[in-house]
């Protein structure tokens, strides 16, 4: 979706309604077509594990509703290949999907038999392709727009809000997944606090570690290629093998050290969850932090030095303060990346969303699955946009 | 009084600064000018303790810096680094305040202080006390270094080519000022430069360096007339020799009894100005007159140029 900005230039002719072919929509336009015209909008079956019966659009909603609906995408489609304003654009895709989101719902409640509760309808190709089209749309418009950082955490908080209010208003209620999580919402609310204590406890911990250990290693040169050489090794284990690797002695720790066993440490579950994920946070939060801190000109800390600050005045007034924008770069990585990596957790008894997926996977229950996956999704992509704005902001005023 | 005592830095088998001793009475401006690498910034950086000497001293007002705890010396001495170092994550003003804030003056004084400065810098505060550095043209930007330096109102100053980024209008209006600010509290001055136009105005001694030694250290007159060796000749200029002298001197030390036509030189003007300005007008001798307007007699080319002449 990159487009470099001598392409860009090009490609805005002046004009509110001048044709332009334009390629990126060209793709969302194929996209499109492909789910309105050759996939099923909605998967229907009699019970959550049983197979599925495709139903296409036109068939999964009353007539008139479907041949508006897919009317509208094809002139959204339209605007797509030809319409070059991002203004224009941003309001096709976000009518699109104010449209699409809804309609979901509908087709669950007009295709589920009155009779059979057990009954499962849930969004199929058709509906998944149009919702990565609209959102792909959506992306380039607001790209395009190059909005600062306050505008797209606005944008993020009135998209948070319109999906909540979908959500509670019950329109969705007749959708597999959302049926999926009323079923166990006790469970889900608990699974995903765990998730997100897992996630932030242990960017917590790298932070309190990790910028003590950056500001030692930008002080102490040898013990600087030492930590880093380290931590990149731990890089690379594969998750689930470090995972695996820590219950050995933590379970050694909680047997052999009651204090350890009182305060919850055990060779399964959360305790080597979070040390493992606490030991991939380390390496970007150290490494951003002695980045920063080495990035600061040598001028700049001389000036202060010159001027009497003490060492402790020269990190705190101008070291620290001129590299946060990489530091929260390196906590941007981490926050995003342990929401994902949180979810192997389940694996060891440290519970989170993954257990969803896993136990999804395991009854080959593909609504169990996306109960666990699109929260992961949503708060991974919710936390990128919030540290991006809030580095943006930081670093905005000195360039 | 910064004295300088036989001040060495060797850097392995290289003398930076070798054995280097001075004395910068109060009150007064020492220039330090010399060529690229011969150690002017290291000498500087040696009297506030940013380097360590290999060996030699440095006093100030008598105390040896090394008994002064190092901030506490530093916050007593402006510094203007060469090539400005403003901190770019804080503003025009939050760079001027950083002493007093590090000295803990109340948030008033520290306000008056750095309008003072800016408005005195021609900086006019509404504008610019908000901006970031890089939000200022280089010259701008020295500007505010040098106000930053001057903010905690020391008693002496140290200044690394300050004035190097600002353009001739700029940078003449700036030495004036800084000579305006010296005499009126009376700051002892070290500044290094490369402009020996700069270094001969703002000078009441200049210490020329080469190599890491001093060569010599006198007084703008006693440079120009009795240089130690052919370094020091060649660099104050041996074509622009008569005229350095003359622009030393003021109308009023050779001003002569009688009177003549056209319109009165000031006395407080300097001969080289006085010259060029009867050149300009054709003219072999002009009244002179003092600032109030009276008549102190007249000035001729021939007197002038008596003293653009090499001393016997
Ligand atoms: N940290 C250092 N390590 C090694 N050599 C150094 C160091 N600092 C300075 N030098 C060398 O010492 C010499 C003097 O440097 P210094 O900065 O004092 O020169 P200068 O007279 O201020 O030059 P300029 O007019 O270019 O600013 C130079 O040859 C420089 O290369
Ligand atoms: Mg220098």
């Amino acid at each position: 979706m990159h487009v470099s900005p001598k392409a860009r230039v090009a490609r805005e002719r002046p004009g509110f309604l001048a044709l332009a072919f334009d390629r990126l929509g060209a793709l969302v336009a194929l996209m499109m077509a492909l789910a309105l015209f050759a996939s099923p909008f909605v998967t229907y079956r009699p019970n959550r594990i049983a197979g599925g019966e495709p139903r296409g659009l036109l068939e999964a909603l009353p007539a008139l509703a479907g041949i508006g609906i897919l009317g509208l995408m094809i002139g959204i489609a339209f605007v797509a290949v030809w319409l070059r304003k991002p203004l224009i654009r941003l309001t096709a895709a976000s009518l699109g999907l104010a449209l699409l989101l809804p309609a979901i719902g509908w087709a669950a409640r007009f295709v589920s038999p009155a009779t059979n509760t057990f009954a499962r309808v849930s969004p199929a190709l058709g509906f998944w392709l149009l919702a990565l089209a609209l959102g792909l749309l959506l992306a380039d418009s607001l790209t395009r727009l190059r909005f600062g950082p306050w505008e797209r955490l606005v944008s993020l908080a009135i998209a948070t809000t319109l999906l909540a209010i979908l959500l509670m208003s019950g329109a969705w209620d007749d959708v597999s997944l959302v049926k999926e999580y009323t079923a166990r919402a006790e469970s889900f609310w608990r699974e995903a606090e765990q998730h997100l204590f897992l996630a932030l406890g242990s960017l917590t911990a790298a932070v309190l570690v990790g910028l003590p250990l950056g500001i030692l290693c930008h002080r102490i040169p040898v013990l600087k290629s030492a930590t880093l050489q380290i931590l990149n090794i731990v890089q690379t284990i594969p998750s689930i093998a470090l995972f695996g690797i820590l219950m050995v002695p933590l379970g050694y720790l909680a047997a052999t050290v009651p204090l350890a066993f009182a305060i919850g440490i055990r060779g399964i579950g959360a305790a080597p969850a979070l040390v493992a994920l606490f030991l991939y946070s380390l390496l970007p939060v150290v490494a951003n932090t002695v980045v920063g801190l080495d990035q600061v000109p040598a001028l700049v800390v001389d000036a202060a030095r010159g001027m009497g600050l003490s060492r402790r005045q020269q990190l705190t007034q101008v070291k620290l303060p001129l590299s946060f924008p990489i530091i929260l770069t390196g906590i941007r990585i981490v926050l995003v990346q342990n929401l994902g990596l949180a979810t192997v957790a389940a694996l060891i008894g440290g519970g989170g969303l993954g257990t969803f997926i896993f136990q999804g996977i395991g009854q080959t229950a593909m609504d169990l699955v996306l109960l666990g996956a699109i929260p992961i999704v949503v708060m991974a992509f919710a936390a990128a946009v919030i540290l991006d704005a809030v580095i943006d902001l930081t670093s905005g005023a000195r360039a | 009084m910064i004295e300088i005592d036989r001040l060495t830095k060797r850097l392995g088998d290289t003398l930076i600064v070798d054995d280097v001793s001075m004395v910068v009475e109060a009150g007064t401006i020492a220039v330090v000018v010399g060529t690229s690498g011969a150690g002017k910034s290291t000498l500087l950086r040696m009297i506030n303790r940013l380097i360590a000497p290999t060996s030699g001293r440095v006093l100030i007002d008598g105390q040896d810096t090394m008994s002064i705890p190092e901030d506490v010396l530093r916050h007593r001495l402006g510094y203007v680094i060469q090539g400005n170092g403003l901190f770019p994550h804080r503003t025009v003003a939050g760079n001027i305040a950083t002493v007093p804030r590090l000295l803990g003056w109340d948030a008033k004084r520290i306000a008056r202080r750095v309008d003072d400065l800016m408005t005195l810098f021609q900086l006019d505060p509404a504008e610019f006390a908000k901006k970031y550095p890089h939000e200022l043209s280089g010259g701008q930007q020295q500007r505010v270094g040098v106000a930053r330096a001057l903010a905690a109102e020391p008693a002496l100053l140290l200044m690394d080519e300050p004035f190097g980024a600002l353009d001739p209008v700029i940078r003449n209006k700036a030495q004036e000022d800084l000579l305006s600010i010296q005499r009126r509290f009376g700051t002892t001055i070290v500044l290094v430069t490369h402009d020996m136009e700069e270094a001969f105005r703002l000078g009441d001694r200049i210490a020329v360096m080469d190599d890491a030694r001093l060569l010599q250290y006198g007084t703008p007159a006693e440079l120009l007339t009795r240089p130690a060796g052919e370094f020091v000749e060649r660099l104050v200029g041996t074509t622009e020799r008569p005229f350095r002298l003359l622009s030393l001197t003021k109308v009023k030390d050779v001003v002569e009894p009688g009177t003549s036509a056209g319109q009165p030189l000031d006395a407080a003007t300097n001969l080289r100005d006085a010259l060029s300005h009867l050149m300009w007008c054709g003219r072999d001798t002009l009244p002179v007159s003092d600032e109030g307007g009276a008549l102190l007699g007249r000035i001729t080319v021939e007197g002038i140029l008596a003293h653009a002449r090499q001393p016997a």
